[in-house]
């Protein structure tokens, strides 16, 4: 038989109240941050998960590391549901999930030695490493490519680089089963970023870790994940391996996601199939019927009366892991032909 | 590509001997900035943040201005809008718009071309938008501080313009504050605050990297075509080679404060001859590569309050070896152009093309 | 907007509500005990006991809180069974040491505190604001580290001194100004508002001397941030004069920590500036609330307490309204 994934994501939810004051009417009102989001992710392996800003991507990662509360749905790390988890539990589970922060500076504290921001995690979860804690640091240290007599420096000595270095030492500390990495390389220069993506792969080889990689450069993600899965509005669009998902999007999002990054390399850059979308995200706390996405959906215009009020008046579904919730996702590639 | 003669371009020309460049012979360049430096003394020494910029730009085109951070491209920037006058910083050089030297400009004149002859759009629109007052309003002000005009004319104009960068609704719209936009919106809201006095040069400071790909990619063909409409210049400073790819005609590459690379944008992607262009390119994962290893530069940037005494890039730079004596530690290579693709590198040609293939 | 306000005016009448029940209540478990105080001399139980009825002290606490409540809304009986007499609206008690209406002694008081106040909040803002601003203006120069140093120096001076500094040299010195009187408290009265500013502009400049300090380096510092904003940066590339942009860009969105810091000062500062009225001999609250603390006159301090409290509720209250007045993000939510 063959082994269960690391993480199992089931119909998670967020849904956030809407707060309206004492004497406001209209009752209750949530924004859906995520709502009803599914996947899996196989051991030693990373998913990547993209979508535009207020998609819910982060707030999928931060509930996977229960540094939020899910509102529904389950979260199975190791066989364990763990979005229901509290007390010692929790305390027991943050062990197999560590986070990586996007901005390294602000997540280290300025007052503390790279030393100390190291051990925490260890400090916190009262684990003596065999050889002592500072020696365990130490390997750390070396492990991410950073020198251990870095451990009495301060975070202001060190470049943007070297702080994700740094982060990313912290996460490892525990032997964590997952680490969810939320922009890991986004605040870094191309050029470091390349030496951070290298270092995570490394890491992957050595230790058998898995990653969920949030981000919204699509290059990175490609570049690193098995598996790659699209949000938009807080809903899950498609997801799939990552060339199936690359070289064949079948829903119109993805599609539109993937034409609208900017090449570099000039010649292809002039060739790319350009989709664009209209306007601007609609607001979360009052998102369209049926199909999110239909608002700014190029497909939506080109369809006739009665396919466009399935789009309006149902929510559609991905029918299988892999296939895209869109109603009309086979129409989509038979446009794009077309536009070319 | 070839390109005929007569086509302006964007290109570096040698600092020390500008008078016998056959472009400087040709007065009245649009833009042309020779051996623009800018220092800021700190308390921990002088910071040098651009050392000797050499360009020059023509209406109609659009100039990418790659580097990582600190390598001086926002500095360049606020230099040529004169937005360091008055600050403890040390601009020298010449930046010559239209026959007016941008750099010994006094305040109140440079002041005349801001905004009206020159504008200017920032990395993050919401913070670049002033809190407090609404969209509108302070995209009239821009109007009315170059136009003899009453607040309806500039109220008039402001809808109009709010409208052309593609705002639904803009005279609704006019009478809302930033907050009340999105991103995107915000975006095209400093846009049209930019170029409501339709500048012939439009200086964008990465103006999409705070946006979301499909935001960014709205916003891109925006500029573009109000540049066409406008035939004005633009110089677009990123960091991403892709934006640069998609929109620029010709690129310059700065390091540490210096232009290491320049030339029409093919030139600088497929006939790359600076290591660090070339280092830049290989580190980058695209869309169509596979997994596999990146290739980063190795070591991070020098610390601009003590450059290296030779190639600013040596250190970091795998072929400093190829150049032999040790020129590459010992000298700063000078920037050499040939066919309008220049240069700042100790190695040859043949060099630079045996490296190139090697990859 | 008109629900911002109608939101914050609720929640200032359930505030001071809260903090009346609050100081009654301290007041009435405190350590002093009013009977034996009213009683004076002499006192022997059952004088005690007679002057606990008087005041109403045999009343369970409750209803003594609601009974003083209903002073300030209607006028009230007050006394011993048999021997009550009228406190007219609004009633805050009386005076023990006096028997006088204890609105009346605050009425009486009120005048001078305004006064003090006034032209104190005035001169600090003016100098405070304005130094502060200039400094931010001039970062680094000799003009920044005066102003700075200067601000050091007076944040540092107690009252006392630079009062009793002012009195020996305007006063006793060069006779430049006269000393306070207390025959004027208003700008209105009879002998015109040059010597109402006469009157109380030492105590104003040593108020301001303290005050402006803090409002000088809060300034600078704000401005400088702001100065640093990329919306200034916005405005100077738009080729707006340096004026507009320093003030219409640049001062009213620094402005805001300076505004907050007003209001509570302010608040404070009516109900009473208890050093500089003794040191100037002027008879507003600060002064009249001492008298009634030194000499255990409980309903007078409760009262003026209770003033004080109510004074800085409202300040806070008018602070969040020109905030929104201010900032257009505030009216949001």
């Amino acid at each position: 038989m063959e082994q269960q994934p690391i993480l199992q994501v089931e119909n998670l939810q967020k849904h956030f109240p809407i707060k309206t004051g004492l004497f406001a009417p209209g009752g209750k009102r949530t924004v859906k941050a995520v709502d009803g989001v599914s996947f899996s992710l196989e051991r030693g392996t990373t998913l990547g998960l993209v979508g535009e800003s207020g998609c819910g991507k982060s707030t999928t990662g931060r509930m996977i590391a229960r540094l939020m509360d899910p509102t529904g749905g389950r979260i199975v790390v190791d066989g364990v549901d763990i979005s229901q988890l509290g007390g010692r539990d929790l305390y027991h589970f943050r062990r197999k999930v560590q986070m990586i922060f996007q901005d390294p500076f602000a997540s280290l504290n300025p007052r503390q030695s790279i030393g100390t921001a190291i051990s925490a995690p260890m400090v916190a979860q009262r684990i003596t490493p065999q050889g002592g804690l500072k020696n365990r640091v130490k390997e750390l240290l070396e492990q991410v490519g950073l020198k251990a007599e870095h451990y009495n420096r301060f975070p202001h000595e060190f470049s943007g680089g070297q702080r994700q270095r740094v982060g990313i030492a912290r996460a490892i500390s525990l032997n964590p089963s997952v680490i969810v990495c939320d922009e890991p390389v986004s605040a870094l220069d191309v050029s470091v970023q390349a030496q951070v993506v290298n270092l995570l792969q490394e890491i992957q080889q050595d230790t058998g870790v898995s990653y969920i990689f949030i981000a919204h450069d699509l290059s990175v993600v490609r570049h690193i994940s098995d598996q790659v899965a699209v949000m938009y509005l807080g809903k899950m669009v498609e997801q799939g391996s990552r060339d199936e998902l690359f070289d064949n999007p079948r829903h119109p999002y993805t599609r539109a996601l993937l034409s609208a990054v900017p090449l570099p390399d000039p010649r292809q850059a002039r060739a790319q199939e350009k989709i664009r979308l209209r306007g601007d995200l609609p607001s979360p706390a009052n998102p369209p019927s049926g199909c999110v996405f239909r608002t700014r959906c190029p497909l939506f215009t080109t369809l006739g009366e009665e396919q466009k009020q399935r789009c309006v008046g149902e929510v559609p579904v991905q029918a299988a892991a892999g296939s895209p919730a869109c109603h009309h996702s086979t129409l989509a590639g038979a446009l794009a032909a077309g536009v070319q | 590509m070839t390109q005929p003669q007569t086509r302006p371009t964007a290109v570096a020309a040698p600092a020390p001997k500008p008078a016998s460049a056959p472009r400087a012979v040709m007065t009245g360049a649009f833009l042309e900035v020779r051996n623009l430096s800018v220092k800021f003394p700190t308390d921990d020494g002088v910071v040098s943040a651009v050392n000797g910029m050499d360009f020059t730009l023509e209406r109609g085109q659009t100039l990418g201005i790659v580097g990582e951070s600190g390598s001086g491209k926002s500095v360049t920037s606020q230099a040529l809008m004169g937005l360091l006058k008055g600050t403890s910083a040390q601009v020298t050089g010449e930046a010559l718009f239209q026959g007016k030297d941008l750099v010994t400009l006094p305040e109140a004149g440079m002041r005349q071309l801001r905004g009206r002859n020159i504008g200017m759009i920032f990395q993050d629109p919401l913070s670049a938008l002033h809190p407090f007052y609404t969209v509108g309003h302070q995209i009239a002000e821009a109007y009315l501080v170059h136009n003899k005009a009453t607040k309806k004319q500039a109220r008039a104009a402001a809808v109009d313009m709010l409208g052309r960068v593609g705002i639904p609704s803009p005279d609704m719209r006019f009478d809302e504050y930033p907050h009340h936009f999105s991103g995107g919106m915000r975006q095209r809201a400093m846009i049209a605050m930019a170029l409501i006095c339709e500048p012939e040069l439009l200086i964008a400071d990465e103006p999409t990297t705070a946006l979301d790909v499909t935001v960014q990619a709205q916003i891109l063909d925006l500029m573009s075509e109000l540049q066409q409409e406008t035939n004005s210049a633009l110089i677009l400073i990123t960091h991403d080679l892709g934006v640069v790819a998609e929109v620029c005609d010709d690129v310059l590459v700065m390091y540490g404060g210096q232009c290491v690379e320049s030339g029409p944008v093919d030139e600088i992607f497929y006939n790359t001859r600076h290591p660090y262009t070339l280092g830049l390119l290989n580190s980058m994962p695209t869309l169509t590569t596979g997994s596999g290893k990146l290739n980063p530069i190795p070591g991070q940037p020098p610390s601009l309050l003590a450059l290296p005494q030779g190639c600013i890039f040596s250190a970091r730079c795998e072929y400093a070896a190829l150049a032999g004596d040790g020129v590459c530690e010992s000298q700063r290579p000078q920037f050499t152009s040939e066919d309008g693709h220049g240069t700042r590198c100790h190695l040859s040609g043949p060099q630079i093309l045996s490296i190139r293939n090697s990859r | 907007m008109i629900r911002f306000i109608l939101r914050r005016t609720g929640s200032l009448f359930l505030l001071l509500v809260a903090v009346s029940f609050i100081t009654f209540t301290l007041f009435q478990f405190g350590p002093a005990d009013p009977a034996s105080a009213a009683c004076g001399q002499e006192c022997t139980p059952e004088r005690v006991q007679e002057a606990r009825v008087a005041l109403g002290m045999d009343q369970p606490f409750l209803v003594q809180y609601v009974e003083y409540m209903r002073g300030l809304f209607s006028s009230r009986m007050i006394g011993a069974p048999g021997a009550e007499s009228l406190c007219q609206w609004p009633c805050l008690g009386k005076s023990f040491q006096t028997n006088e209406n204890v609105s009346d002694i605050i009425a009486r008081s009120l005048p001078y505190t305004f006064s003090m106040a006034i032209g104190a909040l005035v001169l600090w803002t003016l100098s405070g604001v304005g130094l502060g601003l200039l400094a931010a203006l001039r970062k680094g120069s000799a003009t920044d580290k005066f102003i700075v140093g200067a601000a050091s120096v007076g944040v540092s001076l107690p009252i006392p001194v630079t009062g009793l500094f002012l009195l020996l040299v305007f006063v006793n010195q060069f006779h430049l100004l006269p000393f306070t009187t207390n025959e004027i408290n208003s700008p209105f009265g009879p002998q015109g508002p040059l010597a109402w500013v006469l009157n109380y502009l030492l105590p104003w400049i040593a108020l301001a001397v303290l005050f402006s300090a803090s409002y000088i380096r809060v300034t600078r510092t704000n401005m400088i941030e702001t100065f640093g904003e990329d919306f200034i940066r916005t405005a100077r590339a738009k080729g707006l004069a340096p004026r507009t942009v320093t003030f219409k860009h640049g001062v009213r969105a620094g402005i805001t920590p300076v505004v907050t810091m007003l209001g509570m000062d302010i608040g404070l500062l009516l109900g009473g500036a208890v050093l500089t009225e003794q040191i100037f001999s002027v008879p507003g609250l600060g002064f009249t609330a001492v008298r009634a603390a030194v000499s255990g006159d409980l309903p007078v301090t409760m009262a003026i307490t209770m003033l004080a409290a109510f004074f800085v509720i409202v300040a806070n209250v008018v602070v969040d309204l020109a905030y929104a007045a201010i900032d257009p993000r505030v009216r949001l939510q």
